[in-house]
């Protein structure tokens, strides 16, 4: 059978969600083919233009993402969740609530709420979180269709700062663990699926590198090789020396 | 009587009144940030610092009020390329090609200040006019057409011929064609600022010209806005009344520009520690020359102090947006906009009027680049960027 990403009843073959919002938008649709995405997320604040939609960049085929980036609240989130669906961009939605428009870092308990309130209301929600083991329970409780754990903050480049912590819900939860946000290399984005997780979502270090479409590429490249990997089953690794040749038990007659 | 401004006559005032009180009308709220920004501004020396202080705040990767000071110093301005060079990348890691369009209205210029080097000051003598409603809805029809999204509404700070009403109905005509409104008009009590968020408005700009309280009453010599603490706190009781975000800003060359930038920056770092989820903007203006005064210049303030500043707010704020006046150049805004601003103003009229049809109301200060939308957008593009109308949804 095909090794399948399953969210909300669909299927994907590719484990790259790639990001939008801050490249050119006319790299996008390069990106895209690049990355072998199937699914893309976008602002609905920025798909919410007359003038020059990122909508019309977007590749037909691919999976809209739209995002609730702006909101504060789980009212304003579940507000732009409905706009985005009014305004065609499907049942998808990403739950983003931020209350620090420093370091961007998501309000869990307000995205709790939000993901009850949509989830009732048929969305596919994919709710982005800061990596807390109660809290992906209570979105699994609230009918997520995965969780979306912050591997560092958002735009930072700082790969799996988070990792102890994503690898515990990858651990104990049923849904599919996406990382999202902070992941700046390749190489991150593989050891992330080599750890177990279903997908990964990239979107800086795409903008900032400096071939987009080859970079896009470079991270199908890493994602499909995590997941190869991880598939395949990891072989043996020690954290510290070596194992002894000789056991200790050796002497040990029945 | 003293001479508070180069080329600049002043017209007596008597009985002037004290600039640090507040009137009856004015809502007084705790003034912890005010004066912390106050005193950080007088405590700052900006011939402490060194070379070596600067390659620090260079090398930092969360940057502190003293990497922000060092950053800002004479010292630095030898780094500044490299400056331009860090702040080139924070930007793009924080807002990647994109690059913000929107438009000033201005719907009245009527005002009651008298800050000695603007144009629109109660003693200039310009021709004066505000427009009514059927008028601003012309107007923004008109700037609708150019295709942008965002605008920002201003008056002449009278409250008497430009009432919060007024600017409110103002606020309602432009969310049906705009899809982000802000206000750049007199500061005002919490309550009214929330009235006109409930009208649509999202952001509010006002400008401290500068955090100098001596030199501030100096060039700020009757009027609302004579008073010093109620202006510098407008930004504070704006986010109270449930403003998504504020933009701060000095007027660059009525003081030590140094001095006042550090402080513009000190106000926006306090006010976000505050309230985490405000959305901060910095603007950069300089001195310009005005109506009946083409002597008003930002003396020391030359185009690199102008970047220095601009860098410098970027380092310290990496997450701040910041907007290009028209009071620069076209060769200058299209430069900027990739290393450290991300907002740029097109098919600008500081005049009443002017998008649709003659202008009725003078201009507040002259521009310098008279570009339209579509040669903004053609030069955003012409340097791999990417314009964007909006990224905003009013909840």
């Amino acid at each position: 059978m095909a090794d399948q990403l399953m969210l909300g009843g669909h299927a994907f073959t590719s484990r790259f969600i790639l990001g939008s919002g801050k490249y050119s938008l006319d790299l996008i649709r390069a990106a895209v083919e690049h990355a072998g995405a199937q699914i893309i997320t976008l602002a609905l604040r920025r798909a919410n233009s007359d003038t020059d939609s990122i909508l019309d960049h977007i590749p037909e085929g691919v999976t809209l993402l739209p995002n609730t980036s702006g909101a504060r609240t789980a009212d304003e989130a579940v507000r732009i969740a409905r706009l985005a669906r009014a305004c065609g961009c499907g049942d998808f939605v990403k739950i983003e609530i931020m209350r620090d428009s420093k370091y961007l870092l998501p309000d869990n308990y307000e995205t709790i709420k939000a993901t009850e309130i949509l989830a009732r209301e048929g969305f596919v929600v994919m709710p982005y979180m800061y990596p807390d083991l109660n809290v992906a329970r209570d979105l699994v409780d609230a009918g997520a269709a995965c969780v979306m754990p912050l591997g560092a903050p958002i735009g930072s480049n700082k790969g799996l700062a988070t990792r102890d912590f994503i690898r515990i819900l990858i651990d104990e939860i049923d849904l599919p663990i996406i990382v999202d946000a902070g992941i700046g290399r390749p190489s991150q984005a593989c050891e992330a699926m080599e750890m177990g997780a279903a997908a990964v979502m990239a979107n800086t270090a795409i903008a900032t590198a400096g071939d987009i479409a080859a970079m896009a590429g470079a991270f199908k490249s890493a994602i499909e090789a995590g997941r190869a990997a991880r598939l395949a089953g990891l072989g043996r690794v020690l954290d510290h020396g070596a194992a002894p040749s000789s056991p200790l038990t050796g002497f040990l007659a029945d | 009587m003293d001479q508070p401004m180069d080329g600049v006559t002043v017209v007596e005032v008597k009985n002037k009144t004290d600039h640090m009180a507040y009137l009856p009308e004015m809502e007084q709220i705790d003034p912890t940030v005010r004066l912390q920004v106050v005193a950080a501004r007088d405590g700052y020396d900006e011939t402490a610092y060194t070379a070596r202080d600067v390659r620090a705040a260079l090398e930092a990767t969360e940057r502190t009020p003293e990497h922000f000071a060092a950053l800002l110093s004479p010292a630095a301005q030898p780094f500044l390329e490299e400056m331009a060079q860090k702040a080139r990348m924070d930007k793009r890691r924080y807002f990647g090609d994109n690059v913000y369009l929107f438009t000033p209205i201005y719907i009245s210029n009527y005002c009651e200040n008298y800050c000695i080097y603007c144009g629109f000051n109660c003693h200039n003598k310009i021709r004066r006019a505000r427009l009514d409603l059927a008028g601003i809805e012309r107007e923004m029809a008109a700037i609708a057409r150019t295709g942008l999204e965002e605008i920002l509404i201003l008056t002449g700070e009278s409250r008497k011929m430009s009432d919060v009403e007024y600017i409110g109905e103002a606020c309602k005509i432009a969310r049906k064609y705009f899809k982000m409104v802000g206000i750049e008009v007199y500061p005002m009590n919490s309550d009214e600022y929330a009235y006109l968020h409930r009208c649509g408005v999202d952001y509010v700009t006002v400008f401290q010209e500068t955090y100098n309280d001596a030199r501030y009453e100096q060039l700020h010599l009757a009027g609302h806005k004579r008073v010093f603490p109620y202006r510098m706190e407008a930004q504070e009781r704006a986010l109270m009344g449930g403003m998504r975000g504020v933009a701060f800003a000095a007027l660059l060359g009525l003081d030590d520009f140094r001095k006042d930038a550090f402080a513009t920056g000190i106000h926006a770092w306090l006010l976000q520690r505050k309230y985490p989820h405000a959305e901060i903007s910095f603007s950069c203006p300089r001195l310009r020359p005005i109506v009946n005064n083409d002597r008003i210049n930002p003396k020391d303030v030359h185009e690199r102090q102008l970047l220095q500043v601009m860098c410098a707010y970027r380092l310290f704020m990496p997450f701040a947006g910041m907007t290009i006046s028209t009071r620069e150049r076209a060769g200058f805004r299209d430069r900027v906009i990739d290393i450290a601003a991300t907002k740029i103003s097109a098919g600008v009229s500081t005049g009443i009027g002017g998008h649709d049809g003659d202008e009725e109301g003078d201009d507040q200060f002259e521009i310098a680049d008279g570009r339209t939308v579509d040669q903004v957008v053609s030069a955003i593009r012409d340097q791999g960027l990417q314009p964007v109308m909006n990224d905003y949804v009013y909840v």
